[in-house]
């Protein structure tokens, strides 16, 4: 049968330790470097490496079907194309 | 006394060609609705970045009246449910249904624990006159900037709507455990377990964003 993959519990177990791990990361990374601006790059980052774990194992995206995939992708884009469209207004107005 | 009804499904409703095509189905719309959450905190995240471009030190200022070690503590307790929900998720497709409501009681209590943090995080906040609205915008103890207000309005709205999901995540795993007492999950229909671990997880993703943009940055 297809889209019944059981995820194996040391899989799930080293993507919880990933996300704690980088969860730390980012918080060491904000509290010690003072870049400025870049800083929010670092943070986010983090934060999407984070999102990409949680998706991929958690989720199941890993293992799912492409509509699954195309419909949480196209969401995404959108919400990119959106973030682009403000931050050009913002900056280049 | 009538006994215990137990609607284990063994096969698909008439309207599907199978239990899989059913299980496809179910999966894919919640995929839509976990779409439609995206563009909705989406929509909020565009905002925060917006005002943080117009008044970056209005921000700066109210990440750091925020306390970062219990935001950081709630980022930890949520990967832990995130965790437990995958591994209940797990277990149900393997057909264990006791073990299942185990996980999922875990991370009831740690939703239940993230909202007893989130309770005395925003309390601080209410004692300090820096919730925006009912009258009660009083900062004392803080030089507060201007838009120091519009800071705290963003991260009420952002931070209570999340709030919501984690009040509706914790009634929808009540009814998930009530259904896995009465075993009415096997191998074959998990749907509504794998649902709502799709909702819980989202929930988690929308916190892991909110943490740094509020508490750190």
């Amino acid at each position: 049968m297809s889209g019944h993959h059981v995820v194996p519990f040391k899989t799930n177990l080293f993507t919880f330790i990933g996300l704690v791990c980088l969860t730390i990361l980012t918080v060491v990374t904000a509290k010690t470097m003072h870049f400025g601006a870049f800083n929010l790059a670092i943070a986010m980052l983090i934060a999407t490496v984070k999102v990409t774990l949680v998706l991929l194992w958690f989720m199941h995206l890993k293992y799912d079907g492409n509509m699954n995939r195309a419909i949480f992708g196209a969401s995404f884009f959108f919400l990119m194309l959106f973030f682009v469209m403000s931050a050009f207004d913002l900056y280049f107005r | 006394m009538s006994t215990v009804k137990v609607d284990r499904r063994v096969d698909h409703s008439h309207h599907f060609t199978s239990m899989d095509q059913e299980h496809e189905a179910g999966k894919q719309g919640t995929w839509l609705f976990m779409a439609t959450e995206l563009m909705m905190f989406g929509a909020l995240f565009v905002g925060y970045f917006i005002y943080r471009g117009s008044f970056p030190e209005a921000y700066v200022q109210g990440g750091s009246l925020l306390s970062w070690k219990m935001g950081a503590t709630n980022t930890l307790v949520l990967l832990l449910s995130s965790f437990t929900m995958a591994l209940a998720v797990r277990d149900t497709m393997l057909g264990h249904n006791k073990k299942a409501i185990v996980k999922v009681a875990i991370t009831c209590l740690c939703a239940f624990a993230f909202l007893i943090i989130k309770f005395f995080e925003y309390k601080t906040k209410v004692d300090h006159g820096l919730f925006p609205g009912l009258g009660m915008w009083d900062p004392h103890g803080v030089e507060a900037l201007p838009n120091l207000k519009l800071f705290f309005v963003i991260y009420f709205i952002m931070t209570g709507l999340h709030g919501l999901h984690i009040v509706i995540g914790i009634g929808l795993m009540f009814w998930i455990m009530k259904r896995l007492k009465n075993d009415e999950f096997s191998p074959n229909y998990y749907t509504a377990v794998e649902g709502v671990g799709l909702y819980w997880h989202i929930v988690d993703v929308i916190w892991i964003y909110l943490f740094p943009l509020m508490y750190l940055i």
